[in-house]
């Protein structure tokens, strides 16, 4: 049998395989308004600020991986948002209503949200209607569930103080920590960030799991055909986002003590938007956990360069978006001029 | 209807039917898939071969008759459980994911792993080296495993899906009209591979509307026709020009032939 060469196939150099990662139209951008913003505003290469970007990127940048994650599976979450609220609001009140101990709730919380996660994921495999619909639909509950449920507990629309409860000491170590580096303050929730992006990063490049990911974003009947779980799949992304809704919801409570109950509305669109200039294909089956990372790191670029820079911070959301343009416009190119050349 | 002799059938339908509420779309279908040949099945659009596929591969349940593997009589589950009993099915759209690189789309759904607990993993050096080397076994020499799988060409994708099912042990290989969107060069490459395949004792499952690719390689052939049997043959009891004309219609072409005669 005589063997078919790839003979149309020329050897893929380090560069061209470089230029087919998914997060490469990110980096080129997060230099991109790096530069911008170094040259544009004098305070903004100070080792403080950096600690302000990074802090401001891990709030998204938490959030931002699972939702890649499930991006890459080829659906949405839009209750994310409002799941970072509703985490923390059960963790004040189970602690403050229930029990004496501030852990008690933590755990409740971790369980409720990932229930809710679980929720998403049934509805979605059960019903097959299309994610944006079935989670819109938690997203509004969840709204009006964390409105009226604070309201009829606490009789405001925030929850009662916690900081005098046991354990919030070191539940505020955990969640919302300040750690003194070289003379500079990091908050904790970078290191929860840049863990989590090495852990979907193992996931999505190492794991079986991983391989399903991909899959059922990319081709959900071909990966029902050859035996991949794609409800168990998908209902597993849908509770990676919860656990993240629950970290991100733990950091707000602890750094702050007390939830508005009406947060986190919009913030859905900002994390879908991190996901996107990552490099996440918005059809499914293509991204990266690290180019989510460079999305939420020029999310905090952006947000905080304007303010370092003086300017008016109602420009944010412009800026935001000619970002999400020019960042998926670079993106489509790359990965066209990638695939192309192969 | 044939038989050999002293052998179990892998596969055996008998009398099968399968209908979609109201509608039959297979009636009263019988075949037989034996290791080391070839089963071809026939039919125009719309005569039932998807279906029938379907039931073979576990993707839905027949409603009459008997389906035996290795002579028991059973019901598919689910394709996983196909897959299990050694019934591989490559499908028309080749159940292959474009966007992922070849030794990920190999190795879909039965991930080699390594490791303990929290820290198994795949072991993706031996599932890119095995890719690499069982798609040489098959003729392909593939430089990089790494690329996506939609840059290779329809032939090419079809003989890495038709690979994989053998490398997993299939016994039972169903193919899904292989040549049907291929060139005259590619459906020799692939129906070569076809032909591999039986001489490593597979039982092959060949559903195609090309009555030359089928006789190229078939041991038997089973015409469907609007959703019920039309014709079983073996090789030496039909010629091909006999199997070209039932299939393109047999009676009913001459009779259209008769109408449209001018004059």
């Amino acid at each position: 049998m005589t063997a078919i060469t790839g003979e149309r196939i020329l050897h893929a150099s380090p560069l061209r395989k470089l230029l087919s990662r998914p997060e490469l139209g990110s980096v080129v951008g997060a230099a991109a308004v790096f530069l911008f913003f170094a040259l544009s505003a004098d305070s903004f290469l100070k080792a403080p600020s950096l600690s302000t970007v990074l802090y401001a990127s891990s709030t998204i940048g938490i959030m931002a991986v699972p939702v890649a994650l499930l991006m890459i599976g080829g659906e949405f979450d839009l209750s994310a948002g409002v799941m970072v609220t509703s985490s923390a609001l059960i963790s004040s009140m189970f602690s403050y209503q229930m029990t004496a101990n501030v852990w008690v709730g933590v755990g409740v919380s971790l369980l409720a949200t990932l229930a809710v996660g679980a929720f998403n994921g049934f509805m979605l495999t059960r019903t097959k209607l299309p994610s944006f619909i079935i989670t819109l639909g938690t997203f509004l509950m969840l709204t009006g569930i964390n409105l009226g449920l604070t309201k009829l507990i606490s009789g405001t629309v925030s929850t009662k103080t916690i900081a005098d409860m046991e354990g919030f000491p070191t539940a505020h170590d955990v969640f919302a920590a300040t750690l003194t580096l070289g003379g500079v303050d990091f908050k904790i929730t970078i290191l929860w960030w840049f863990a989590l992006v090495a852990l979907a990063s193992w996931i999505l490049l190492r794991t079986r799991a991983g391989n399903w990911i991909f899959a059922v974003g990319g081709n959900q009947d071909a990966a029902r055909a050859v035996g991949v779980p794609v409800t168990k799949t998908k209902i597993g992304l849908y509770m990676g986002v919860a656990f993240g809704a629950w970290i991100s919801g733990q950091h707000l409570l602890f750094s702050y003590d007390v939830v508005q109950s009406g947060e986190g509305v919009g913030n859905e669109l900002i994390y879908i938007i991190a996901a996107v200039i990552g490099g996440c294909l918005i059809t499914g089956g293509y991204g990266s956990a690290v180019g989510s990372a460079v999305g939420a790191f020029i999310f905090g670029m952006t947000s905080k360069g304007i303010v370092f820079a003086e300017w008016n911070p109602d420009w944010f959301k412009f800026f935001l978006g000619a970002m999400l343009l020019l960042a998926t416009l670079l993106n489509a190119w790359v990965r066209k001029r990638a695939e192309a050349s192969k | 209807m044939t038989q050999s002799a002293g052998r179990t059938a892998l596969v055996e339908l008998s009398d099968v039917s399968k209908h979609y509420g109201n509608v039959r779309a297979l009636e009263g279908v019988s075949l037989q898939v034996h290791a080391g040949e070839i089963t071809c099945v026939l039919g125009d659009n719309g005569a039932g071969k998807s279906t029938l596929i379907k039931i073979i591969a576990g993707l839905h349940q027949h409603d009459g008759g008997t389906l035996r593997i290795d002579g028991e009589e059973t019901r598919l589950g689910s394709p996983r459980e196909a897959l299990d009993r050694g019934i591989a099915t490559v499908y028309q759209d080749l159940a292959v994911v474009s966007l992922m690189p070849v030794w990920r789309n190999f190795f879909l759904g039965s991930e080699p792993r390594k490791g303990l607990g929290p820290f198994k993993r795949m072991d993706v050096d031996f599932m890119r080296r095995t890719t690499h080397s069982e798609l040489l076994r098959m003729g392909i020499d593939l430089r990089d495993v790494d690329q996506p799988i939609g840059t290779l060409s329809g032939g090419e994708r079809q003989c890495v899906a038709i690979a994989r099912a053998v490398h997993f042990g299939a016994k039972v290989l169903v193919l899904d009209e292989p040549t049907a969107a291929l060139g005259v060069k590619q459906s020799g490459v692939v129906l070569k591979y076809v032909a591999a395949a039986r001489d490593q004792g597979l039982g092959v499952v060949l559903i195609t509307h090309n009555p030359h690719h089928a006789y190229m390689v078939g041991d038997r052939f089973v015409l469907l026709k609007r959703g019920s049997m039309a014709g079983s043959h073996t090789r030496d009891s039909i010629t091909l020009d006999e199997l070209t004309r039932q299939m393109a219609g047999g009676n009913d072409l001459d009779d259209l032939r008769h109408e449209l005669q001018r004059t």
